[in-house]
């Protein structure tokens, strides 16, 4: 029994079900991203046309939301100096000088980190973390109060911002690290050998032929966990006394987006709730943005990337 | 430069896998040498254990001396990091490290050793090393651009370029043009001859018209079957080996009976 060319073969249904199922899938993300864009924007017009005397705190919608969106950029950045130089010397130490069983083991817990609620970690920081850094708040007010973001007087609650961004810095520790370890693994062995059979160190190893290979790819892990240190919400709300944009990292006060948005939503009604809803829009910017500058990060070195 | 080396009952394993075993040899300062045999029979393992490159993968070990100029490699004290700088070592795949520039790649031994090196003096290091890999006047004008841009052949001899400009006393090559072409080919294997006035070479091939070509002494390494260790089966001259070997499993490998 002959074929011919013009006879469309079996099996291509399958083919294009899929293509069409990827198609849509891809057009559907754009379609989300779309209507939330536009939902914040609608929701949120009024507040841009509003009298700056009917927003909170009387001065426009500019005053209201640059002192949180301050406050969002600290505890995020507080979070990531934190969190990268520990992730990132976990995933290396996971992925190339652990024993290969405590490896296995280490990268499991890591992982498990991930999947605890940020419920849980907001609890943990009212309750364990915040207490336990009152004494040491009080030494650094008393010590190096003479820099601005360790003045005096320490809050005798621990309900601070270095609280809360030591909190965000534990839950993005796992995105970062196990992130940054998968990459890690990834460094091609032909590149590794050619280090340590020109005499290089371990360390020397990791310098030449791991990090520079592995460098896009934790920019894009700190960049996921910057993501979820600038969106997260119910931790920073039970961790931090939030108050009033000050420099002091150990006082009560400063608030972020999320946090400000999550306490107030549920009463807020009229202009209240558009003014939330641009604070949230302002948020998805500030993310956007972040994500774009990692992505120019990324490729400005593309030629030196060995995807050559 | 160039140092000899001696090798006393070297068994070789992975894991409790002896994949190498009982090899006495000594290879001559300024010559170059093959290692010829089946897929399998442990001449590359083998030649990793002569710049301790073996010991990197896990579980790997070895038994026995390799004496370079009469220093054990194996001794104890002895850093392996320090032997991998003296015993330079080229790949089956080109591998120049593709985040660095053809110049970065050529320094990238030296600067690991000698931390500060004035400009004039990397810049001579460099043309002085890729002159001595026939690269030269192929890449003078694009020094700053990636080594990953250049060809496999050219990548190769960047890779060469690399191992010699840290002056090493020997250098090792596994399957050095089994992925170039026959031109490429042609360049390293002239490339080989030059460097053999000034250093110790021993090539891995599979090629035995390439063993013929290159080397002064050729060894001949077989497996009796799979699971059991490669020993080395014949050492000698190398018109001896291809033209009147004393084995004769040697005759049948070089004269294409198996293999």
């Amino acid at each position: 029994m002959s074929q011919t060319l013009t006879e469309t073969g079996r099996g291509r249904t399958g083919d294009k079900v899929f293509s069409g199922l990827t198609l849509a899938a891809g057009c559907l993300i754009l379609f989300v991203l779309f209507c939330v864009a536009a939902f914040l924007l609608w929701q949120a017009l009024p507040t841009f046309g509003a009298d700056p005397s009917a927003i909170s705190g009387g001065n426009g919608f500019w005053a209201y939301i640059w002192p949180i969106v301050i406050g969002t950029l600290i505890a995020a950045a507080i979070a990531l100096v934190l969190a990268t130089p520990v992730g990132v010397g976990v995933a290396l130490f996971i992925s190339h000088y652990a024993p290969r069983r405590l490896a296995q083991g280490l990268g499991y817990v890591v992982d498990l980190l991930a999947a605890i609620p940020s419920v849980v970690y907001g609890a943990w920081g009212i309750a364990v973390l915040a207490p336990a850094l009152v004494g040491p708040y009080t030494w650094l007010a008393e010590n190096a109060g003479w820099i601005p973001i360790f003045e005096g007087p320490a809050s005798q609650t621990g309900k601070t911002m270095l609280t809360a961004g030591i909190v965000l810095s534990v839950m993005i520790l796992p995105i970062i690290t196990s992130l940054s370890r998968e990459i890690f693994l990834q460094a091609p062995k032909l590149h590794e050998e050619a280090a340590l059979a020109m005499g290089a160190t371990r360390w020397e190893m990791i310098k030449m032929a791991v990090f520079p290979f592995a460098r896009p790819g934790v920019i894009s892990a700190v960049m996921l966990g910057l993501g979820r240190a600038l969106g997260e919400t119910m931790a920073v709300a039970m961790v931090l006394s939030g108050g009033g944009l000050i420099a002091s990292l150990i006082k009560s006060g400063n608030q972020t987006i999320a946090a400000e948005v999550a306490l107030n939503f549920p009463e807020a009604y009229g202009l209240r709730l558009s003014e939330l809803i641009a604070a949230g829009l302002v948020l998805f910017v500030i993310t956007l943005a972040v994500n774009m500058i990692a992505r120019w990060i990324i490729s400005r070195h593309k030629e030196f990337s060995g995807a050559n | 430069m160039s140092k000899r080396i001696d090798v006393k009952d070297l068994n070789v394993y992975y894991g409790n896998f002896r994949a190498v075993e009982g090899v006495n040899i000594n290879i001559d300062a300024r010559s170059v040498t093959a290692f010829i045999g089946p897929s399998g029979c442990g001449k590359s393992t083998f030649l990793r254990t002569l710049n301790r490159m073996h010991e990197v993968l896990p579980g790997a070990r070895v038994e026995g001396e390799v004496l370079l100029d009469g220093d054990n490699l194996y001794g104890s004290g002895v850093d392996p990091v320090t032997v991998r700088s003296q015993i330079g070592m080229v790949f089956q795949r080109p591998n120049p490290f593709p985040t660095m520039s053809i110049r970065d790649n050529v320094l990238a031994g030296v600067k690991l050793n000698n931390k500060r090196m004035s400009k004039s003096d990397a810049d001579a290091l460099v043309e002085k090393s890729l002159t001595g890999a026939n690269l030269w006047n192929e890449v003078k004008d694009r020094l700053a651009k990636p080594g990953s841009g250049l060809s496999g052949g050219q990548q190769q001899r960047l890779c060469i370029a690399r191992a010699i400009a840290v002056s090493p006393q020997v250098i090792l090559m596994d399957e050095p043009c089994s992925a170039l072409d026959p031109i490429s080919t042609l360049a390293i294997e002239d490339l080989i001859e030059e460097l053999k006035t000034q250093y110790t070479v021993v090539i891995v091939t599979h090629n035995m018209q390439q063993a013929a070509r290159v080397s002064d002494k050729t060894a001949f390494f077989n497996i009796a079957g799979t699971g059991k260790p490669g020993k080395l089966i014949e050492y000698g001259d190398t018109p001896t080996i291809f033209s009147n070997p004393t084995e004769k499993a040697t005759e049948d490998y070089v004269s294409g009976r198996f293999g």
